[in-house]
């Protein structure tokens, strides 16, 4: 009997001021994978991810996440359970640092709650955090920057911070808002790498993405949206291939 | 001389508790919290109160006194808890002024506007009154010192990070997992507990509690010196509430200067020496005399988190 995968998304529903920016979207995201979610602009990937993450409850459908049905949730309680977003347009808190930023999505900080931060403390939990923490900004080459404000940072290392709260989190599945629009190559290169390498060690990421060239090798499967509903789902090769999609992106056969 | 120095004293440390409790909720946590003069008055209501009716002792009326402001604080923060800057700021407002319109109405209870006096306070009768100033004075700033110890830590413990969060993006908070709306309760409760206690400092001290000594002047000079003090660093309060007090009291001795004023023009003169103090040095220091630090922390593995 085949896995379960790890997000089901079926019949999701949600308008806005009367237009249908969701029509029914279905698919899935099966463990260990990095699978694509394409489409022209106005498909619905970014409503659809609103609606994953809780920003925005769907009005209609459901959402099951690593076996139990999410939908509606609030977003807290969503990247509690282990499925993390990060922001098209990078929000770290300008006036926190970098590693304060990291250690902002750590879970379960005793320091959190009024009392034990009066008390004090529970060093090892906070360690760990920072230790956690400053392993992740090394690797994502945030370290020389770590203790400058996120409103410093350039546009390439505001994505790779984005990255970056998410694994703090310790997600099972991180959706992935456009992580390398607008960077240079090489550093979408190196961004594409590291998703890689996560990707290795059992994290599962739903990308949103531009980029043909960086998904055609990064993604699999790729999910081809369109009017707010699944269009075709498979490789990129079959996807490239697909009448359909070429119609939806062009408005015409190619 | 002394026991006039004493009395300012006094007021700074009172003022320096309300700019604390507003640094918590404003400072950090980014909510307008216009509602200050209320919580104040609640406090310096039900300490006086309680302590001539149920003769409380100081110690006891106090803890009243912040457990109703803290109340009114978390009903204030559920009920707003939707409302952002422009509008949190309005409604907190008009909290004020409702609670500072009962202290007037409510005559059965407050006395209504010639209010409550001979509210009670150690020390007064049996000292003398420099003695009692300095006393009350010594009692403000060990108070004060302490909130201002707990408050510290508050801000550079993670909760401080979350309230931060809070203030500059609230989505964000929530996807990083935070229950954003206990924050807010417990964050308002505190700071109105902390404000609750300066009402029942101030009510002591004065020995006379009336709704005119909870107008919208109060919170006005609070706001004051919190944003010249640095807005997000409590020592920013501290001396923001110092300043403004030996600005309003300085300035005082403006008409020996100046010969020639009535009184009436020389009380607004005052006003005005006040106001353009404050648009000079905020024209100089946007972020105020301390403003807020973004926290370092070592990169080694081994190191301490240290400020």
């Amino acid at each position: 009997m085949p896995e379960p995968p790890l997000l089901s998304v079926r019949a999701l529903t949600r308008s806005f001021y009367g237009v249908r920016a969701l029509a029914g979207a279905d698919f899935d995201v099966a463990s260990g994978t990095i699978t694509a979610l394409i489409g022209p602009n106005g498909a619905g990937k970014t409503t659809a991810f609103q609606c994953l993450s809780g920003v925005v409850p769907p009005e209609g459908g459901r959402v099951l996440f690593a076996g139990r049905d999410i939908t509606s949730w609030p977003p807290e309680r969503i990247s509690r359970a282990g499925l993390v977003r990060t922001f098209q347009i990078a929000r770290g808190i300008p006036r926190l640092s970098v590693l304060e930023n990291l250690l902002l999505y750590a879970k379960a900080q005793p320091g959190e709650t009024m009392w034990s931060a009066l008390i004090g403390g529970c060093r090892a939990t906070a360690r760990r955090a920072r230790d956690r923490a400053l392993a992740i900004a090394r690797r994502l080459d945030l370290i020389g920057v770590a203790n400058q404000p996120a409103g410093a940072l350039s546009g390439g290392q505001k994505k790779l911070l984005e990255i970056g709260r998410a694994l703090m989190a310790e997600p099972k599945l991180v959706l992935l808002d456009e992580p390398i629009a607008g960077v240079n190559p090489t550093l979408a290169e190196r961004i594409a790498a590291h998703l890689e390498s996560l990707r290795a060690e059992g994290i599962t990421f739903l990308v949103i993405e531009h980029h043909m060239d960086i998904i055609a090798r990064l993604c699999d499967p790729v999910i081809v949206m369109a009017e707010g509903r699944t269009l075709r789902t498979g490789s990129f090769s079959e996807i490239a291939a697909d009448e359909a999609v070429q119609l939806a992106y062009l408005g015409m056969p190619a | 001389m002394l026991d006039y120095l004493a009395s300012l004293a006094v007021f700074a440390g009172i003022y320096a508790l309300l700019g604390l409790g507003l640094n918590l909720v404003w400072g950090l946590g980014g909510m307008v919290n216009l509602g200050l003069a209320g919580f104040f008055a609640i406090g310096a209501y039900a300490s006086a109160l309680s302590a001539l009716h149920l003769h409380f002792p100081l110690v006891a009326a106090s803890f009243f006194a912040m457990l109703l402001a803290a109340a009114a604080g978390a009903l204030l923060a559920v009920v707003t808890a939707r409302l952002k800057g422009d509008y949190l700021a309005i409604v907190t407002l008009g909290f004020a002024e409702v609670i500072q319109l009962i202290a007037g109405n409510e005559i059965w209870l407050t006395n209504g506007t010639d209010g409550l006096s001979a509210i009670p306070a150690p020390g007064r009768g049996t000292l003398s009154p420099l003695a009692f100033d300095l006393s009350s004075a010594g009692i403000v700033w060990l108070v004060l010192a302490a909130i201002a110890a707990a408050f510290g830590r508050l801000s550079a413990a993670p909760y401080g990070r979350v309230l931060r969060a809070i203030r500059e993006d609230e989505m964000v908070a929530r996807i990083a997992g935070k229950n954003v709306l206990s924050f807010k309760i417990g964050a308002f409760s505190a700071s109105a507990a902390v404000m609750g206690l300066a009402g029942s400092l101030y009510a002591a001290y004065d020995g006379y509690v009336a709704p005119d000594s909870f107008d919208v002047l109060v919170t006005l000079l609070v706001v004051l010196a919190l944003t010249a003090g640095g807005v997000g660093r409590m020592q920013g309060a501290l001396v923001g509430a110092v300043l403004v007090v030996v600005l309003t009291e300085g300035t005082r001795f403006f008409g020996g200067l100046l010969p020639g004023l009535s009184a009436l023009q020389v009380a607004s003169l005052r006003q005005g020496v006040i106001g353009l103090f404050l648009l000079l040095l905020l024209r100089v220091k946007p972020d105020g005399l301390l403003p807020e630090r973004i926290r370092v922390h070592p990169l080694d593995d081994e190191g301490e988190t240290t400020r």
